[in-house]
């Protein structure tokens, strides 16, 4: 055998398994887990990837924290903050002797760049466009080295709680963006492999006991698209956690490792069906007729078994859902309403109400019309293809006869949106914002989002119109009582017209190893890692969490 | 042979007339769901156990047997007789009719048909029927499939006219279109029929992928594709071997009607 072929056969065998072995060995004190794809960017005010916002959550510093399990706001880099009556200027009290990861100190003048950095329109900052309430410029007044006051054109609703997405930057470090003032700071970024994030030395936080956090050393996020790798990753042990999981991957683990599947109750993310009810949509007459009917609407509902939708297509891993806004927004949601009923023998009430018949097993409407309609879905979503199944075995106990046709997305989003060639619609939201100001997108009859029947001049029905004057009253009160009972209201409002027939609040699943310690999983995103300085890793990897 | 024969024929028959016996034979409705039950392993109730929406899978498998069994080959017979066509005028014409029809074919093997099939589910109404859609699909299928098999039609055809055979044949003055009835087609046959079989399990698992698109066999009608395509997601190799039977019907099927049909090739 020649020597060049014996190194060659060396380099073919020995540097994979050195590859493995290096991987293997990784440090007894590092987190590990993945992302799906290479974050896009590392500047915090130009997040708009899931990626690049886990980067910013490890390694940037914040005024205030929204603790994900009580959902309250606490202080971090600032110890007090207080918003005034008018609800455009905030003053917050910052934290003395603080430092980047690069030992540059951090004073108010930090927190004035930083701001006027994010509110520049030239830099086109999605977390700025939360601030952005009205034209005019932002003011910032630096008091003293820990005191600053930030005012804004116009009031601008939750001030507070969107400091929670602002990573304060360095005006002065030679480092710029890389000085970081949150637990974790960029290491290593090895582009669409893998990212290292070592342990701020300068970090602020210290436990009760003065022991300075993070308790973990380093973090290695994998990139790493394939779902089922990464399960598969998680139950060889090669990774700490899943921050989110489908029911079917939950309980696969589940049945693998029952201490590492965790569900943490229904989240914000919500699916629901709509009509479209857009008076220029390509329908016949006596379809937006039905599909304006409330009543019509509201039988369609009550002949949706809701709970079996969860059971059988979720695995019982989703909840029926009540209103646009979720249980897990403890605040806004209305407790007052009650799930809506499963009820095909009202439904034929209601629908006997507006003049539809059931006869020999097909309901007419009362033009003689056979009641049939197609509801479209994106294709390749098993859990929205089972339901729109379950949905037409229900709908069809009342008569109703509904074809399901699944799209790909480009062609579902081009008929909800610009041809409005559909009937009926089965699609998601996920939801990360508590406050129900994030959703005047949709509520506002004017809005591109108001699915139904999009951007209006003037609203179609007294409902739309009431949804819009309450909508704007609470944007523009800092007044929290009011605003609740007017969002209150809305709910209200949107369960009795029903334009958008709610289904289920899907569960927040993940899965976590029994050797990653202080998990208190969140409904919220990040919903594993938002303690992440108080996470630590128990080297014998058994026990309770 | 003559037994292993005479059985590739009655299971068959068997096959057929379950599919199109499907809504005598089976025990529950295609579309039934049994909510209390989903997932179910095999019972007296549920002989292939349940889908994951309560559904029985002996009857979505006999209802979905109905569908494949008798649209794919229609499909596949539809892309055989187009390579027939397309392939054997080229290897009959030569020169420059080949040269075109050779590009074209060319051309339709490199066409990224899944731009195509997107546009054509785009352009589809809505309220077309589960049963329209699913036949939509499989003559989708037929008229695109068969480029492949005309390239090889063609070089047979080709080969073949130039052969001794068809030289005596002509010297002897046999017409052309003697010689193209009598000693051409039978002698493609065996490669028709190649291609006829070996574009079955491809249709069908074609159809299945096309779901992803919005084409296909749309619910809650079965296909065997359909069927096939739940075992992507999930372990049943050793959890839930029952879920394998689509497989298994698909994999028989075939095989049994190259055994019944061996003969006849035999014979071309």
């Amino acid at each position: 055998m020649k020597p060049s072929f014996l190194r060659f056969l060396c380099v073919l065998f020995l540097v994979p398994l050195a590859a493995r072995a290096q991987s293997a060995g990784h440090p007894a004190n590092q987190l590990r887990f993945c992302i799906t794809s290479q974050p896009k960017t590392f500047d915090p005010q130009l997040v708009t990837d899931d990626a690049s916002e886990t980067i910013r959550y490890l390694t940037g510093g914040v005024l205030v924290r929204l603790n994900r399990s009580t959902q309250q706001l606490e202080p971090a880099l600032a110890t007090s903050w207080q918003v005034d009556r008018s609800g455009r200027t905030i003053r917050f009290v910052l934290r003395h002797d603080i430092y980047f990861s690069d030992g540059t100190p951090f004073s108010a003048a930090d927190v004035a760049w930083t701001m006027q950095r994010l509110m520049n329109p030239a830099l086109h900052s999605p977390a700025g466009d939360a601030f952005r309430s009205g034209e005019g410029r932002v003011v910032t007044q630096v008091i003293g080295k820990d005191r600053i006051a930030v005012t804004f054109p116009r009031p601008v609703v939750g001030l507070a709680r969107l400091f929670d997405q602002v990573a304060i930057m360095s005006a002065s470090s030679p480092h710029g963006g890389m000085a970081v003032l949150g637990p974790y700071c960029l290491a290593k970024n090895k582009a669409g492999s893998w990212l290292l994030l070592k342990r701020n030395p300068h970090y602020w936080k210290r436990d009760t006991a003065g022991h300075p956090l993070p308790y973990i050393d380093s973090v290695r996020i994998d990139v790493e698209p394939n779902r089922d790798i990464e399960v598969l990753r998680f139950l060889h042990g090669d990774i700490d956690f899943i921050n989110s999981v489908d029911a079917m991957d939950y309980d696969r683990l589940k049945a693998r490792a029952p201490s590492t599947a965790i569900d943490a109750g229904p989240s914000l993310d919500s699916e629901q069906v709509w009509f479209n009810q857009v008076p220029g949509a390509p329908l016949p007459a006596y379809k937006k007729a039905w599909f304006a009917s409330t009543d019509f609407r509201r039988a369609i509902s009550e002949s949706i078994d809701r709970q079996a939708l969860a059971r059988v297509v979720f695995r019982g891993h989703a909840h029926p859902a009540i209103s646009w806004i979720s249980p897990a927004d403890k605040y806004w949601f209305n407790a007052r309403l009650s799930p809506h009923p499963f009820d095909p023998h009202g439904a034929l009430r209601l629908l006997a109400q507006d003049g539809f018949q059931l006869r020999n097993g097909a309901l007419y409407d009362r033009g003689g019309h056979v009641v049939e309609f197609s509801v479209i879905t994106n294709a390749g979503n098993l859990y929205r293809e089972q339901m729109a199944t379950m949905i037409q075995q229900d709908l069809a106990g009342i008569g109703i006869r509904l074809r399901i046709v699944t799209l790909d997305f480009a062609s579902l989003i081009e008929r909800i949106t610009r041809t409005f060639d559909y009937e009926a619609c089965l699609l998601g939201l996920v939801n990360d914002e508590l406050d129900p100001d994030a959703q005047m997108n949709v509520w506002l009859s004017s809005a591109e989002n108001h699915q139904w029947n999009p951007s209006q001049k003037t609203p179609a029905t007294s409902w739309e119109a009431e949804i819009d004057r309450l909508m704007r009253a609470q944007a523009s009160t800092s007044d929290l009582s009011r605003r609740k009972a007017e969002v209150d209201r809305v709910q209200e409002i949107v369960f009795e017209q029903e334009p958008f027939i709610y289904l289920v609040n899907k569960d927040a699943l993940s899965a976590v190893s029994t050797r990653l310690r202080n998990v208190r999983p969140s409904v919220l995103r990040p919903q594993i890692y938002w303690n992440i300085d108080e996470l630590w890793l128990d080297a014998s990897g058994g026990g309770k969490r | 042979m003559k037994l292993f024969r005479a059985a590739a024929i009655a299971f068959l028959l068997v096959v057929c007339l379950a599919g199109l016996l499907a809504n005598v034979v089976a025990p529950a409705s295609c579309a039934r769901q049994f909510r209390e039950q989903p997932d179910a392993p095999p019972s007296h109730a549920h002989w292939l156990g349940t889908d994951d929406l309560g559904r029985d899978r002996f009857s979505r498998l006999l209802y979905g047997t109905r569908v494949s069994l008798f649209l794919a080959p229609a499909a596949a017979a539809l892309a055989g007789v187009l390579a027939a066509l397309i392939g054997g005028v080229a290897g009959l014409a030569g020169g420059w009719i080949e040269s075109c029809l050779m590009a074209a074919t060319d051309l339709f093997l490199s066409m990224p048909w899944l731009f195509l099939l997107v546009t054509v589910r785009a352009l589809l109404p809505l309220d077309v029927s589960p049963w329209a859609s699913v036949t939509i699909t499989f003559a989708l299928l037929g008229c695109l499939g068969w480029a492949a098999a005309a390239r090889v039609v063609c070089a047979d055809v080709r080969t073949l006219w130039s052969s001794d055979a068809l030289l005596l044949g002509h010297a002897s003055g046999s017409s052309g279109l003697h010689l193209l009835r009598w000693h051409i087609v039978p002698r493609l046959k065996p490669v028709l029929w190649a291609q006829f079989w070996i574009s079955i399990p491809v249709f069908i698992l074609s159809e299945a992928n096309l779901s992803i698109l919005g084409l296909g066999v749309a619910e809650p009608l079965p296909s065997w594709g359909s069927l096939l395509s739940e075992l992507e997601s999930f372990p049943v190799f050793t959890t839930q071997p029952w879920q394998l039977a689509p497989l298994f019907l698909l994999v028989a099927t075939v095989s049994c009607f190259h055994l019944a049909l061996q003969n006849q090739e035999s014979w071309a």
